[in-house]
């Protein structure tokens, strides 16, 4: 059996290692690592830096794969050196390894520009996944950090960090961001974008050093000015890693030489992604990375014929709400550039076109149409028959026409390299119906996921049973779909149930629609709507939780779990005078009492003297608290006094489903934040605020929202993100649901990274809502509806 | 056929519009609808696991039980859903309003305490109380 050495765990190496398994599984594999980790999606550490992803979620291959591919892995060792003619590498802890084919896979590195003082505490880099977790082990609310670079990656971990709470400051040597992927027109409104998130940006200015004793205290720039830094990343590019090819004597011009065939100039060694150079280019992005494995594999494997021919270079800005997008020759020397741009909308595209084909393409602030383009570049395609619709595509007749109108060969999946036609044969042949069945089969989605809506289209014209889960219809009754149906109420001003199923349903209504549309309505007029009790649950006919043998249960508000000696005085009296069979401590903080009639829930309510605790109702439900500061000596944060407010702050309000909230003061997260709707996370400096958590029938760990400073910073968030939920939820989807549905970045980018204007209307509907809602047991001393509580006796005496 | 008696039950303006109220009338608890146009009347427990069917929520001129979900026709008493439901009913009553008043006819046999009642009467309510779909299958059957 001959013997593989392959030298590099990465994307690259990996990724051609499976072709190479798939073609002939006959060699006996080595794999050298010289980070520590398994194989893992590098282009997704800015999402683990965001907070979006955890490690473990952009892991590509685990131990398992390399196990049952009977793979020799062996991580944490760097190969210092290649003897070609012995047929050896020789690893940095001594041990000479033989092979009969060697493939490099290293990759490239961080490019450290010459800046005195770089080795200084607090400077990194941001290439691997320890760069990342050094990162984010640094980052804290307030913390002020410099980037290095405003390049794709300089701008991603910029962007991270500030997630993290810090203020960022991006130091750049050209006169634009990006300049690589975007002209000077682009590029500035790259720069209004970034600094509408609250970046710093300071360009055509380079580093000169790192200043500080011992750790990192500022930088100082060429224009003689200096910033005060206390974390430096640099980002100022990458280098390919030829190190081992010199050794070995391979052609190395600035990466390893290869030829279509993915050949070096040594018959027994190969090499693969951002460490070659081919046809004179030098690769950093992904999508090539698996065009020269495929072509490489069947070279290797003794099929030699498939060629490579290079690869558009193509790039997308994975920062959310700040859509970037370029591709191709973009420069106007012998080309015509077509443009569009409006500065309101922040809006700038341009396409240059030679000799009737799309020669390039820059996307700024919209980037809906980048599969068109990419399509063009790639096929190479003529259209000069299309240029009256170069800029914005011709209406399309129905909403599949766009899928409809791609060649079967058009990649779909930049990343993983799916086109049309291999995901049309996935759904037919393996019955693929939802978009996390295509991603467990083709893999396609799972990388950077920008093709996402892309598949969701295919889906929608190819899969027989496709049903998009959003556009699912309440019930029967009312045949809409819900987000449809909010736009119905208030375009229509329509305030009553009954209203509503007479116009737009059948008339009649049931269980499911009406206790939907009373929440509906309730919402969208905040609470100035007309309150139909009959379209209500029992529970919200009582304000109490109906039990198996038709009592109720009694849970009274106890804000933060906090209560007092005379609060549990009342409690033990009521359960003492109604002869409450059971009095149990739920495991929200609060006290249950069970098994209490209808008829004496007024009077429960008013011995009790305290509020409602809504347990009973889809709406708010409590915050879980501990001790904090107050008493913890572990406490960063006061999270009890936090955790009360926000009880008060939310308490009476409806929601889609139940909502429940934690605050904790430190990280060790006793209260349990991370697996509530709303979780506030006390850290050094500042709160992290965390949503979509569930511990129930589900179990979700919550997202990181922000991180941000101040406790009234933490009780704004999450009164946006609390409204935003309201208003575009489903009704009975619970947030993990919610958040999961829509994706973080998509509700960051319209919650706490909404402009300033929608975040207020998001605050000032919530108020008002708030000012509308009352305590519901004060229906106790004024019922609302007749004999709401007591069952009626007839009229007359019959007893026979 | 057993005799019955009418009762006036309730005020029409003490059952809100589209809601149920519980009744008790001797030793009977019924669940009695506004259903706009009409009022209906039901034994208040459900064939299922005895849940306050006045508690319910009304559709079209059924009720959901609150418990379970099990929907009864206020019409004839019948389940009619869940499928494996079908065959079981409660009672329904007859109604009539006059000047703003619900009566229910009863059958005279369940005022009486259970323990008060003949053998005899027990077995002619059992007959009366029979679902309709198994009354309409003993007629085909006859």
């Amino acid at each position: 059996m001959k013997r593989l050495v392959v030298v590099g765990n990465g994307m690259a190496g990996m990724a051609c290692l499976e072709q190479i398994l798939k073609h002939q599984p006959r060699y006996q594999v080595t794999v050298f690592g010289d980070e520590t980790h398994v194989n893992y999606n590098r282009i997704m550490l800015s999402s683990v830096l965001a907070g979006e992803k955890a490690a473990d979620d952009i892991v590509i291959n685990p131990v398992e794969w390399y196990q049952r591919q009977s793979i020799d892995l062996r991580v944490g060792v760097r190969i210092v050196d290649v003897d070609a003619e012995a047929k050896t590498v020789t690893g940095a802890d001594g041990s000479v390894t033989p092979y009969d084919t060697l493939l490099l896979a290293t990759g490239s590195s961080a490019f450290m520009p010459p800046i005195e003082g770089l080795h200084t505490d607090g400077v990194l880099a941001f290439r691997t996944l320890d760069d990342t977790r050094e990162m984010l082990r640094r980052a804290r609310p307030g913390l002020k950090a410099v980037v290095i670079g405003g390049g794709l990656l300089g701008l991603e971990a910029a962007r991270g960090l500030q997630v993290q709470g810090c203020h960022v400051t991006v130091v750049h040597l050209a006169s634009t961001l990006m300049e690589r992927q975007l002209d000077p027109d682009g590029g500035q409104y790259l720069v209004g974008k970034i600094q509408d998130m609250g970046m710093q940006v300071l360009l055509g200015r380079t580093t000169t050093a790192i200043l500080g004793d011992g750790h990192v205290e500022g930088v100082a720039l060429s224009d003689d000015t200096c910033l005060d830094a206390e974390l430096v990343v640099v980002a100022a590019g990458i280098r390919p890693n030829v190190e081992l090819g010199l050794k070995a004597g391979l052609d190395v011009t600035r990466g390893i030489v290869v030829n279509d065939y993915m050949e070096t100039s040594d018959p027994d060694i190969f090499a693969v992604g951002e460490c070659v150079e081919h046809r004179g280019v030098c690769y950093g992005l992904v999508a090539p990375l698996f065009e020269q494995g495929k072509v490489l594999a069947a070279t290797m494997t003794g099929n030699r014929g498939p060629t490579y021919t290079g690869t558009v270079p193509a790039a997308k800005l994975k920062i959310m709400g700040v859509d970037v997008f370029s591709a191709g020759d973009w420069s106007e020397q012998h080309a015509e550039p077509v443009r569009f741009e409006d500065r309101a909308l922040g809006i700038y595209k341009k396409l240059t076109v030679r000799d009737g084909k799309l020669a390039g393409v820059i996307l700024v602030g919209d980037t809906s149409d980048s599969h068109r383009y990419m399509d063009w570049l790639r096929t190479d395609a003529d259209i000069s028959g299309q240029r009256r619709h170069l800029l914005f595509p011709p209406p399309s007749a129905d909403g599949g026409l766009d899928v409809a109108s791609m060649a079967d060969t058009a990649t779909v999946c930049g990343c993983v390299g799916g086109s049309k036609g291999t995901i049309i044969a996935a759904i037919h042949e393996q019955g693929v119906n939802t978009m996390s069945q295509l991603k467990e089969c083709t893999r396609a989605s799972t990388s950077c996921g920008s093709c996402t809506a892309l598949c969701q289209d295919l889906l929608r014209a190819v899969a027989p049973e496709f049903e998009d889960e959003r556009k699912k219809v309440i019930c029967a009754c009312l045949p809409y779909a819900e987000d449809r149906l909010r736009e119905i109420l208030r375009s229509q001003r329509l305030k009553s149930v009954q209203e509503v199923l007479e116009i737009y349903g059948n008339g009649l209504g049931c269980e499911v629609c009406k206790p939907a549309l009373s929440y509906m309505l309730d919402m969208l007029w905040c609470g100035d709507h007309d309150e139909d009790r009959s379209a209500r649950y029992i529970n919200d006919r009582v304000h109490a939780n109906i039990q198996k043998d038709g009592s109720f249960s009694v849970i009274p508000r106890i804000r933060g779990g906090v209560t007092s000696p005379d609060e549990l005085r009342r409690i033990a009296d009521v359960a003492d005078k109604y002869h409450v069979p059971m009095v149990k401590i739920t495991g929200s903080q609060r006290i249950d009492l069970l098994g209490i009639k209808k008829a004496d829930l007024p009077k429960v309510w008013a011995d009790l003297g305290m509020p409602s605790g809504q347990a009973y109702t889809k709406g708010v439900r409590m915050v879980k608290t501990c001790v904090g500061t107050e008493f913890c000596r572990f406490g960063t944060q006061d999270s009890t006094a936090a955790g009360v407010e926000m009880e008060r702050r939310f308490e009476q309000l409806f929601t889609p489903h139940k909502v429940k909230m934690a605050t904790v003061g430190c990280p060790r997260n006793c209260a349990e934040a991370t697996v509530k709707d709303i979780g506030l996370i006390g850290i050094e400096g500042g709160w992290q605020v965390v949503v979509g958590g569930a511990a129930g029938k589900s179990v979700r760990k919550a997202d990181l929202l922000v991180t941000v400073e101040t406790t009234e910073q933490a009780l704004e968030a999450s009164e946006v993100f609390f409204q935003y939920y309201r208003e575009q939820a489903n009704y009975l989807e619970r947030t993990y649901d919610f958040v999961e549905r829509l994706g973080i970045e998509k509700v960051r980018k319209e919650t706490v990274y909404a402009p300033e204007a929608v975040q207020q209307g998001l605050i000032e509907r919530l108020r008002k809502s708030k000012a509308k809602a009352t305590d519901a047991w004060l229906e106790g001393r004024e019922p609302r509806t007749a004999a709401q509580f007591e069952p009626l006796h007839a009229m007359e005496t019959v007893t026979i | 056929m057993s005799e019955t008696r009418w009762v006036r039950a309730a005020c029409t303006e003490h059952v809100p519009l589209r809601e149920g109220r519980e009744v008790l009338i001797g030793p009977l608890s019924l669940a009695l609808f506004n259903l706009g146009h009409q009022y209906l009347a039901v034994d208040n427990q459900c064939p299922h696991k005895g849940g306050p069917l006045a508690d319910g929520i009304v559709t079209g001129t059924s009720v959901v039980c609150p418990l379970h979900s099990w929907r009864i026709s206020l019409e004839t008493g019948d389940v009619d859903r869940p499928a494996s439901g079908r065959g079981l009913c409660v009672r329904a009553y007859p109604t009539r309003v006059e000047d703003g008043v619900v009566s229910v006819e009863v059958p005279v046999a369940l005022l009486a305490r259970p323990a008060e009642r003949a053998e005899g009467a027990a077995a002619e309510l059992q007959e009366s109380h029979a679902c309709t779909a198994s009354k309409a299958s003993k007629e085909e059957a006859a």
